[in-house]
């Protein structure tokens, strides 16, 4: 099966259909996957402000990280449970989309980067102010670029 | 909607009571229906006769851009709000103090909050008339003043006395509320002002 032929077999399920079927289920449903943003948005910035040295400097980077960590991981989890239906619902559009690819590899990317270089980085916390504060650019960076690449998917 | 067709209109506001739905003008009635017209209707229409709000709405780039923008500023201004609500509940950052978090993520949050007003802002400035008719515009605005309420009471009464229980992880039941209170009308808010971009009702 292509790549094309799976996001079309997406498009079909009951789950795509239902929605596109639906005036109100998209619109609602993406309201929710904006919320979630705004939930991730502050548990990134205020861990990566850290590492970058502004914010909340009275506590040590691993303790910021943690207490930020389950509020980052709720809200991509609420992202996942509410972004899959909309991608069902719109999969064939998405396809050929240029802005869902970006977003779809800056996603990997930062979650990617996220449970690998940054938490090992922030729970170690004696990296040089350098290292900290590239690591806190990338991920900034990879989650702009998730959230303009998101925006833009609903315009073209 | 039309409120750009005056005359039409106001035949049908001496049906004091009555909603004129059907004329598809807005649904207040009688004399606030009067006020409104002469003054919030007047002025959306100066707005949208402005060269500035007509380049934004006919330009293909505008709008995309300034609305991205205004998401993002989102993911600054509420984000930040939800951890500050979330120390204040006692559930994130317990490990810092209540004022701690306020003040060092406050200018942040306000780069955060005046990229979002000033985006908004062009954003209702492009279209003025048909904001103004959005019945989620109209929560979202209503909403919005009551965040601002709930911060004010918050900052006039518990927050004096803040030295008591900057430290505590559980703060007193007034700043719980508040922060529940934040935490809930800005994912209201979040909603209606997605909700603005579908006519449903207009």
């Amino acid at each position: 099966m292509s790549l094309l032929a799976f996001f079309q077999w997406c498009e079909a399920t009951r789950i795509g259909a239902t929605i596109r079927g639906s005036v109100v289920l998209f619109p609602v449903i993406e309201s929710v996957h904006l919320v979630a943003l705004a939930l991730i948005g502050g548990a990134v910035i205020v861990v990566d402000l850290r590492f970058l040295g502004y914010g909340l400097t009275h506590l040590p980077l691993r303790r910021v990280a943690r207490n930020a960590s389950p509020w980052l991981i709720g809200g991509v989890t609420v992202m996942f449970l509410t972004g899959i239906p909309l991608f069902l619902s719109e999969a064939t559009k998405c396809y050929f989309s240029p802005a869902f690819w970006v977003k779809m590899a800056a996603l990997a990317a930062a979650i990617l980067f996220s449970v690998t270089v940054r938490s090992r980085v922030a729970a170690a916390d004696r990296a040089g102010p350098a290292s900290l504060k590239l690591t806190g650019l990338v991920s900034l960076c990879l989650w702009l670029t998730v959230g303009v690449a998101g925006r833009v998917i609903g315009f073209y | 909607m039309s409120i750009v067709e005056g005359p039409t209109v106001k035949g049908e506001t001496k049906k004091s009571g009555v909603s004129v739905r059907e004329a598809g003008t807005l649904h207040t009635t009688g004399r606030f229906k009067d006020l409104e017209r002469a003054v919030m209707c007047k002025w959306c229409q100066w707005i949208q006769a402005t060269p500035s709000s007509t380049a934004i709405r006919e330009s293909v780039y505008m709008y995309p851009i300034i609305e991205s923008v205004h998401v993002l500023a989102l993911c600054v201004f509420v984000g930040l709000v939800a951890i500050l609500d979330l120390r204040l509940v006692g559930a994130s950052m317990t490990e810092s103090s209540v004022t701690d978090v306020q003040e060092r993520l406050f200018p942040w949050t306000m780069i955060g909050f005046g990229l979002m007003v000033a985006s908004g802002a062009l954003l209702f400035w492009s279209n003025p008339i048909r904001f103004y008719g959005n019945i989620f515009f109209r929560i979202k605005a209503l909403l919005l003043l009551v965040a601002g309420a709930n911060a004010l009471i918050f900052h006039r009464t518990v927050f004096r006395s803040v030295n008591r229980w900057d430290h505590d992880r559980m703060t007193p039941w007034r700043a719980r509320m508040a922060g529940c209170v934040s935490l809930v009308l800005w994912t209201a808010i979040v909603i209606t002002g997605r909700l603005i971009a579908y006519n449903w009702f207009d």
